[in-house]
Parts: structure tokens; sequence; C-alpha cells
């Protein structure tokens, strides 16, 4: 007998009893008698198989720890069109020419070498959730017994009208995705007359990283102070407010910038015009700037949205919080911004890096024959540049709570900076040196 | 959670004292929920605390038991000033600070 049609028969059991019998088994010690001595659970006895799309945070934690938590007796398979790695934290810094895009860049090697993660160089074509098989562009196909899947964010194109036509021509940049297009967006802030303005339009949350849009505008004005001091950063945000940390930002802005850097809330973009360079709101006046960076409404991945797993809003994806599994298909496990959040949980890397360890240790478990974790737990740091050389934080503790099924924050856990200091700029140097190799070597 | 471990750590020791294949189940499963407890450290303090050498984050790997724990306590108390320490430690009970601070004085 296997020990999987003991417990865990997803055929056989609704998730809510499964729950249940996990809990109870953890608690009580008990009610995993074959476990340990069925060994692994894999499909037909052998070494079982997981495979990860997406080598960003939360993908490359996952497959690393998959490999640590399960002592090597996992097999891990990483899919990842891209040759490398560039970090979206920090990649503000790029565009404001106190880093290169080769500092936030990384190769995924020691995950091969060090970690035993076999890399695939390539993008996935279909998933077929109830084969268990997943079909890559190339056309290889591919089994698993678990699929993690990790594909961020992509954009919501026809909520603001002539924005995917201007993107493409390079004319009007979100780089939002660092890369080639940070890179493409530093030139246009270079290559901007002194006196001019730089516009950051932001769509309503939810969307990817909720302090980034207000750290690049800080550091975008750090910039012109420096070499531009005529020009201006205008914050166009289609929230009512600042979506994170508003306190710090507005008092590191009224105090560093004064009158170079203006907020204006309330701002919905609904469509741009590329030839003049303007940006038309659905009730405010329309804004022209030199350079305009317009950030559009974010939705899941494409590769989770074209599998049919995007069940909340047909925008995020729905998921069991104790193991990150989609409410849609079994075996199939959805992690970082691609899912539909729970209270107080930002999307944000260093949590999807959560997420990923949790996915890991859970699938770590249900394939090994070990009773699964019912309390996991998740950490979140934010850390955001205000000015060249001083950051402030939001931090935060999560618990899952087995009666609401989600995780809450820990009451009395954490909170933001009292005051921006430049100890925690070095702080922040210290978080993405320790989070780049906890995700990759 | 709090409230839960105590109770896990009790049977685990039973389990374990009891040397049996479910104890060794169990002790597994343990020993993995406090990695993937840990590994919420890793972020800022590197993987299972060893952190990348030059950076201005404390290494836990292999510090002392007594130690960890003595700063874990003072930071959630507020007795030691931080600037993110005390809202991460007042996340976990005093018991899992404590198997927190065994982790990393076990680890190299």
């Amino acid at each position: 007998m296997n020990n999987r049609d003991f417990t865990f028969n997803p055929e056989a059991v609704s998730p809510a009893p499964r729950r249940r019998v996990l809990k109870a088994m953890a608690l009580a010690g008990a009610a995993w008698p074959l476990a340990s001595l069925t060994g692994c659970a894999s499909v037909g006895g052998k070494r079982p198989q997981v495979v990860v799309v997406g080598a960003g945070w939360g993908g490359s934690t996952a497959a690393k720890y998959l490999r640590l938590f399960s002592d090597q007796r996992i097999d891990v398979t990483l899919i990842e069109p891209n040759a490398a790695f560039v970090s979206c934290p920090i990649s503000n810094l790029v565009l404001s020419g106190k880093r290169q895009l080769a500092d936030i860049t990384m190769g995924y090697e020691q995950l091969v070498v060090k970690h035993g993660v076999r890399l695939i160089r390539g993008r996935v074509a279909s998933i077929d959730a109830t084969q268990r098989q997943l079909k890559l562009e190339d056309g290889q196909s591919l089994g698993y017994d678990k699929l993690v899947l990790a594909p961020g964010v992509d954009m919501m194109w026809n909520n603001v009208q002539g924005l995917q036509a201007a993107h493409a021509e390079g004319r009007i940049l979100h780089a939002w995705k660092a890369g080639a297009e940070t890179v493409a967006l530093r030139r246009q802030l270079e290559a901007m007359r002194d006196g001019g303005t730089y516009a950051i339009v932001i769509p309503e949350a939810p969307y990817r990283c909720p302090p980034g849009p207000y750290e690049r505008a800080s550091v975008v004005a750090a910039y012109f102070k420096r070499e531009k001091p005529r020009s201006k950063v205008l914050i166009l945000d289609g929230n009512p407010d600042v979506t994170s940390k508003g306190p710090l930002f507005k008092k590191a802005w009224a105090e560093f910038y004064g009158p170079m850097l203006e907020y204006r809330s309330q701002h919905k973009a609904v469509a741009v015009d590329a030839r003049s360079n303007t940006v038309k709101f659905e009730v405010q006046d329309d804004v022209r700037a030199d350079v305009l960076n317009v950030l559009p409404p974010m939705r899941a991945g494409d590769l989770v949205v074209k599998a049919g797993l995007a069940n909340a809003n047909a925008r995020w994806c729905h998921v069991d919080f104790l193991n990150f599994e989609s409410t849609v298909a079994r075996h199939v496990h959805v992690i970082g911004d691609s899912i539909q959040v729970a209270p107080g949980m930002p999307k944000s890397g260093h949590m999807a890096n959560s997420h990923a360890k949790v996915t890991a240790a859970a699938l770590t478990a249900e394939l090994l024959g070990l009773p699964a974790n019912a309390h996991p737990m998740l950490t979140n740091v934010c850390m955001s540049f205000v000015d060249d050389s001083h950051v402030i934080h939001v931090a935060s503790v999560h618990e899952y709570v087995p009666t609401q099924k989600t995780f809450r924050t820990v009451g009395g856990s954490g909170g933001v900076s009292d005051v921006r200091s430049d100890l925690e700029a070095v702080y922040t140097q210290g978080w993405a040196r320790n989070i780049w190799a906890d995700m990759l070597t | 959670m709090k409230s839960v471990v105590p109770a896990l750590a009790l049977v685990v020791t039973f389990l374990c004292l009891s040397g049996t294949a479910w104890g060794q189940a169990s002790a597994q499963s343990q020993r993995l929920a406090l990695r993937s407890m840990a590994s919420g450290c890793a972020q800022c303090h590197g993987t299972d605390g060893r952190a990348v050498p030059g950076e201005a984050m404390v290494r836990l790997a292999g510090l002392p038991r007594q130690h960890l724990l003595t700063q874990l306590m003072a930071f959630r108390t507020g007795d030691r000033k931080a600037t993110i320490m005390h809202q991460i430690t007042r996340g976990y009970s005093e018991l899992q600070l404590e198997m927190l601070a065994d982790y990393f004085a076990g680890q190299k």
C-alpha cells in the first residue's frame, strides 16, 4: 500500500477533510502508519518529479529549497526563458544612475552545479493537469508529480488605450520587469533636458511591489537634484493615497525635494498619446511629460491565465494557502505575484521567496510521505530608497490560521521604520545580497 | 500556533524515544517544519544562517544558542534597539525563538 492512497489521495478526499486529516495527524502524532516505511510516494515508484516554471524570486527559491528540504530526494526541473536573473528590487537605482544593470544581473549556474536542479531554457506552451504533463514551445514534453508555477505578472494593456503600441515602439515604457527596458528608461532620463518633467503613472492596487513606484519617483528626483535641478517629478497615482509607507515617503519628499516633486492622487489613466507624450485620465485633466513612465494595470502571468488558473476576477489565482495548490487544478501550485493574496500580504519579491519555501516544505512532506506542517509561516520585508542614501522599510510576519484557511499577520509584529536612515540603506544592500544568494546560490 | 508548538514538541519527544518508524517520520517532519520556519530568516541572514560575507547582517550559523536567544529576546522586549528586528521577533513565540536559536546554533 502506498501511503498516498491512505492520506493524500486527491481524487478520493476533498480539500477540506484532507486538511482536517493532516492537522489531526500533526497534532496527534499518529495516523501515518506507513509513511516512513513506504519511502517516496511518486508515481510508479520512481523518484518524485517536480517541475518549476519561472526562475524569478519565487521559482528559483522553490527549485533550490525543494532540493534542500528533501535532502536531494526530489528531482527538480526549472524552466525559464531568460538566460539570467535580473532583480527588480534595486533596479530603481539603475534609473538614478547609482547602479549598473550588471550589478543586478546574476546567473543560474549554482542552482545546477551546487543544488542539482535541471535547468531548461524555454517556454511552456501548454499544461495538461489531468495527465500531469506540460509541453514546451520547442515540442518537448515533461511529466510531473507536482507542478509549481511562478510566472509573475503580465500587463492588462487594454485598460489604457494606446499604451501597448506606445510601449512596443519604445516611446512609453513601464520598466516594471527589470532588464533592457530599465536601461532604456535610464537613457530617456539622461536624454531629458534640464527643466523637463518625468511623470510616473501608477495603476490601482493590487500591482507588483506596492512601494516601488514611490521609491522610483524618489530616486529619480534625487538624480534630478544632483544633475538636472530645474527638472520636475510628477507622481500620478490611480489610488486615493500613497499605497505603502505614505507618511514616510511624504516627509522625505517635502524635506528633500520640495516643489521639485509633486504628488497627485486619484489619477486613473485610461489612454496615452505617444506622439504628444500625453496621458489621459478617467476624471482629471490630461498631463504631458517629457518622460512618461506608465505602469499598466497588472494581472497574473500569461501562463496561468492561459491555463485557466486565474479564478479570482479572471485576474489572480486562488490557492490553498497551506501548500499554494491552485483551487482549480490538483497538483498545480501557484506562487508569487500571480496569486490572489491573503490579507496584509504584498506582491513582493521577498514574499514570493517566502511562498516558495512554504510550498517547497509542503511538497517535500507530501512527496516523501511525511505529515504536513499545519502552521506554516511567512515573512516579508520591503525596503525603499527615498534618496541616494536613505531607506525606509515595512516588515511583517504572517502565520497560517487553520480555522480561517488563510495567512494573517501575527498580532504585535511588523511595522514601518521610525525614521528614514542611512543605516537602513546599508541593510538594504545586505538584504539584496543575501536574498539573491538565498534564491540562486 | 503558539499553543500548538509545545504539544507538537512533546509528541515528537515521545515518538523519538519510542524508536519506531512512526517516531522517525515524526522527527523528520518536525525537522522539516523547523527548517521551513528557519528559512524565514534566510532572506536577510543567508540560507541556514550563512550570511553573505562582508554585508551588515549577522551570520547566525554556529553562534552559541544562549547568545542567539538572548539577542532575539532583547529585540522582542525592546531592550536592544533595532531598525527592524523588534518587528520581526514579535512575530514569534518565545518557544519558537528558542527553536530558532537551537537551529542556528546547530548549523556549521
